[in-house]
């Protein structure tokens, strides 16, 4: 194997273990120390890249309320169900009924007790 | 102990416990807001992305069957609200250059000068990071950083696992020119050592 290839070889892999190299490339690199120093560089990339997982990025303060606001669930609108709707139609007729009714009789024995007066 | 709190959290939130919902949130935004800046380089872009992600876990909370780690279905979800975000987001727009971001490190290590050195080698490796175009970025951010399988990269980003394998072999050998262009003296007696 050629260093041009196993240059391809390190990028792919860039194994942290000697074992994940193939092994025409691990012969190569036993003797050839510029496939070595790459192949130390891409296992110091890798570690350095690893550990930025560990580095966290503090967000703006306003952050945490505005995802939980965006979450917070609708206020609740109050809709009626038909069965309900028709119960609450039929509750406004009859009191509406029993007020003209209770309306027309106070009118009538208003008009009886006049006309005895007289 | 962290974990067996958001298994918890994650199992009450899919019973409509909306508050383990938003202790759930609060537990993990910081981690999701980061994986999305490093996605995006922009502050208000990662903002748009993480407001998104969480919409998207709380609509599919139902769907995860715990599997994988919780946090591993919100990485997921971040880079594929974040792939949205960067194809929705215009080619040639010419931000002003976003400010230095707030870095914590949450395990800080004690020895001075091993913190220096990977201090430093932190901060190149961000810029180098940032130099790259987001396409080859996405896949060494998701592959090098979060552990994410090949398979589940492709996935989020709408690619074939192979473009998700040569995608990474260009950002790594792009990062490694970057960072070591005339080759490396400590590189160099690492490999004599070995």
């Amino acid at each position: 194997m050629q260093c041009e290839e196993v240059t391809l070889v390190l990028a792919e892999v860039a194994p942290v273990e000697d074992a994940a190299l193939p092994l025409a490339a691990a012969r190569h690199l036993d003797g050839c120390l510029r496939c070595q120093a790459e192949l130390s560089q891409y296992r110091k990339l890798l570690r350095g890249l690893s550990s930025l997982r560990e580095v966290q990025i503090a967000p703006d303060s306003t952050l945490l309320d505005e995802i939980l606001e965006n979450l917070r669930p609708p206020a609740p609108v109050l809709k009626l169900r038909r069965r309900d709707r028709r119960k609450a139609i039929l509750k406004g007729v009859g009191a509406a009924a029993a007020t003209g009714a209770a309306g027309a009789f106070v009118a009538v024995s208003k008009l009886n007790r006049s006309t005895v007066a007289q | 102990m962290v974990s067996s709190t958001i298994s918890e959290l994650v199992a009450d939130a899919k019973d409509g416990d909306h508050r383990a919902f938003e202790e759930l949130v609060r537990q993990t935004y910081a981690d999701t807001y980061t994986l999305a800046f490093r996605l995006t380089g922009d502050e208000e872009d990662a903002r748009d992305v993480v407001q998104e992600a969480y919409l998207r876990v709380h609509k599919g909370l139902q769907r995860f069957r715990g599997d994988a780690q919780f946090s591993t279905w919100l990485h997921r979800i971040t880079a594929n609200c974040a792939n949205t975000f960067l194809g929705r987001r215009v080619r040639h727009r010419h931000d002003e250059l976003p400010a230095e971001p707030n870095i914590a490190d949450v395990h800080p290590l004690r020895d001075p000068v091993q913190r220096g050195e990977i201090g430093d080698l932190r901060a190149q490796l961000t810029e180098a990071l940032r130099s790259l175009p987001p396409k080859l970025s996405a896949v060494v951010v998701l592959r090098d950083i979060y552990d994410l399988p090949h398979e589940d990269i492709a996935d989020e980003l709408g690619i074939s696992v192979s473009a998700a394998k040569v995608r990474l072999h260009r950002a790594r050998k792009r990062l490694r020119e970057r960072l070591y262009p005339f080759g490396d003296e400590s590189g160099d007696q690492e490999s004599h050592a070995m």
